[in-house]
């Protein structure tokens, strides 16, 4: 998997939970890398474990329960994983950067704004306090705030979704990171909104060269955005291949589904295709064969024993499929985990 | 009101009005309203579905929640079914409430967590109708197999059950009474879209069978434009555009339906067409602005646009937008 100048390979990766004194994989042998100025989404429904993976990568997992218990990240060919908390938090902020889902809960309510942007800026420069609130005041002019010297001396709950979340964007881009990790940042928002949100990311990106890690559950955003698109389903990724082809020529049957279940506005259809069933839960997972099996219309009986693996049906286009792996041109998948 | 308008109507809403007070000073008097619905005027046809958009706060939810009766109207008048049920209260409400029932948008915040499936879905028809309690329990069973729950789910109670599952479960309350009108907000926005397509389709399908009039509200216009036969647009309180669906959607005329379509993802990487991308957030409906609400963000203002509010004009056959450009 891993290919020259990759910024971020995450190698076989393993995350998961105690539960009730049982070890539950939430992640379970993810590979896949973002080049330097790519944007790549990870998409998939809730409980697919992609807010997991984003966790792992920047080391911000439950203490008390959650582990990475195999597999690499690599950033610039370090392993992540195996940093301690006083390295992690010269990256986090720095050369990696996130924004969250909810604005409203991920900024600190009782300090203003010009705080919370300027602490960014502290804590990775040596700079004054005068330059480093200059600094604020032109990031937020940067994502989009108009009156911004006056921004920084308001609260957040003074601000509406939209600027709130053009606030986050300002701290996360604000020591200049390579990689900028996106969970879901858009969701909260109305799609006018949203729209604004996604124009200034795509700007960040071309402007700043910086790579993007979008998460998401929304298809439409990953084909708004995405260049490299990672399908998840419960933990593994399915398929993964440029944005066009997930979109054109989908292979998984997970992929053809989820893009068969949404309406779309230039078609009119009776009725919706639909995924029977729901993602299982982590302590209900199947503990051999393919993930997907029970919610899979082309699901064969060798399923439920084989687990499926990733492998490569066409050029940078990746599958986990039974259905794929006998017309695999040459060699057997690699085998991991 | 004659009696042919009374049979193709089942809904008439006629200038309705719902203001919030807002408190604050000394002795908490009234400092102002917020105007969370302003004067909007619409109907349903029966059996049709009408789609209500809208961004948050644009009083989508307020407007499905008076019409219901849930909430007291500051003004205007509703029909149902040619009765003006605006002002009526006890015994006449109490029937009202069996031909009108709601599902909920949170499937989690609907159910009572300490009440089996069983007991929430039997509870209207135990409150409204004297049947028997062996009736009563053929009938549950029957709807939790209509909406495609399994039998066993009666004796369950909504924590055991995916949020999929229970959006079915409040399906099955509000189908209980046999309703002429379901008001459905936003049922479908807390589930994953594999889920959401499958109440969808289990919406459409229960519509066709027990002949059911929809006022679906929602945030997504595709979700809208998927289920409802005709459309009406909301912004700050006010209805902006009514129309059929599939013209609002090919022929949208008002700028802030136009933009809040092409504010959509597309979900096709080659179909990348130019975004409309609007200024600044929704303004508070506490001090809406002057003249058209949507003025400050419009790109298509006139000059006049903000001293003259626009009426929903009819501009085409069954095609009404409140815009001065139409004017």
């Amino acid at each position: 998997m891993s290919s020259q100048n990759a910024l971020l390979e995450i190698d076989n990766l393993h995350t998961g939970f105690n539960i009730d004194g049982d070890f539950h994989h939430a992640i379970k042998g993810v590979s896949f890398d973002v080049k330097p100025k790519e944007v790549v989404c990870v998409v998939g429904e809730s409980g697919c474990g992609k807010s997991v993976m984003s966790l792992s990568i920047m080391q911000l997992l439950p203490k008390h329960n959650g582990k990475i218990d195999k597999g690499e990240i690599r950033f610039n060919g370090k392993n992540l994983a195996e940093y301690s908390e006083k390295e992690m938090n010269n990256i986090r902020g720095k050369d990696i950067s996130m924004i969250f889902q909810e604005p409203m809960t991920a900024l600190n309510p009782v300090l203003t704004i010009g705080f919370q942007l300027d602490e960014v800026l502290l804590n990775h420069s040596k700079d004054s306090k005068e330059s480093v609130r200059k600094k604020s005041i032109q990031l937020l002019k940067d994502v989009g705030i108009s009156r911004s010297d006056q921004i920084v001396h308001e609260y957040p709950h003074q601000l509406s979704g939209g600027m709130r979340q053009r606030v986050m964007i300002a701290m996360a881009i604000a020591c200049e990171p390579q990689l900028l990790i996106a969970d879901e940042p858009t969701t909260a928002l109305d799609v006018t909104v949203q729209a604004q949100i996604l124009e200034l990311i795509k700007k960040i990106q071309d402007e700043r060269g910086t790579a993007v890690m979008l998460i998401t559950h929304d298809l439409g955003v990953v084909a708004e955005m995405a260049d490299r698109v990672v399908v998840m389903y419960a933990g593994q990724v399915v398929e993964q291949s440029d944005v066009d082809r997930i979109f054109h020529d989908p292979q998984h049957p997970y992929t053809k589904a989820l893009l068969g279940s949404i309406p779309k506005m230039e078609e009119e259809v009776d009725e919706l295709n639909t995924i029977r069933g729901i993602v299982p839960t982590l302590t209900k997972m199947p503990k051999q064969g393919c993930r997907f099996v029970d919610r899979c219309p082309a699901a064969m009986p060798e399923c439920r024993q084989i687990d499926p693996q990733l492998g490569e049906t066409d050029k940078g286009h990746t599958v986990r499929c039974l259905l794929y792996e006998e017309s695999r041109p040459g060699e057997k998948a690699e085998v991991r985990s | 009101m004659t009696q042919k308008q009374k049979s193709e109507h089942l809904l008439r809403i006629e200038e309705l009005k719902k203001y919030y007070p807002v408190r604050g000073g000394f002795f908490r008097r009234k400092i102002g309203d917020v105007k969370a619905v302003d004067n909007i005027s619409f109907e349903l046809k029966r059996g049709e579905t009408f789609g209500l958009v809208g961004e948050s706060g644009c009083g989508k939810s307020t407007a499905g929640r008076t019409i219901t009766r849930l909430f007291k109207p500051t003004s205007g008048k509703i029909f149902f079914e040619g009765e003006d049920i605006t002002n009526i209260y006890g015994s006449k409400l109490r029937n009202m409430r069996k031909d009108i029932q709601m599902v909920f948008q949170d499937p989690y915040a609907s159910l009572n967590p300490k009440m089996m499936v069983g007991s929430i879905v039997s509870e209207p028809i135990i409150n409204y109708r004297r049947v028997s309690e062996k009736k009563v329990r053929e009938e549950v069973m029957d709807l939790l197999t209509k909406v495609g729950l399994p039998e066993d789910a009666y004796f369950k109670y909504p924590h055991e059950f995916s949020g999929g599952q229970r959006q079915r479960i409040g399906i099955a309350r509000a189908l209980a009474l046999k309703p002429k009108l379901i008001v459905a907000d936003e049922p479908v926005s807390a589930l994953d879209v594999s889920v959401q397509s499958q109440v969808l389709n289990l919406l459409k399908s229960l519509q066709k069978e027990f002949n059911l009039t929809l006022l679906f509200i929602a945030h997504d216009l595709s979700v809208v434009k998927h289920m409802s036969d005709r459309i009406g647009v909301m912004y700050l309180g006010n209805l902006v555009e009514v129309a059929d669906a599939h013209d609002l959607y090919r022929d949208p005329k008002h700028p802030y339906t136009r933009a809040l379509i092409s504010a959509i993802p597309m979900p096709d990487p080659r179909n990348k067409s130019d975004r409309i991308i609007l200024k600044g957030d929704v303004p508070s409906p506490q001090n809406p602005p002057v003249g058209c609400p949507f003025h400050p963000r419009c790109p298509e203002a006139m000059p006049q646009c903000s001293e003259q509010k626009p009426q929903l004009k009819e501009v085409n056959r069954e095609h009404r937008v409140s815009c001065l450009l139409y004017d």
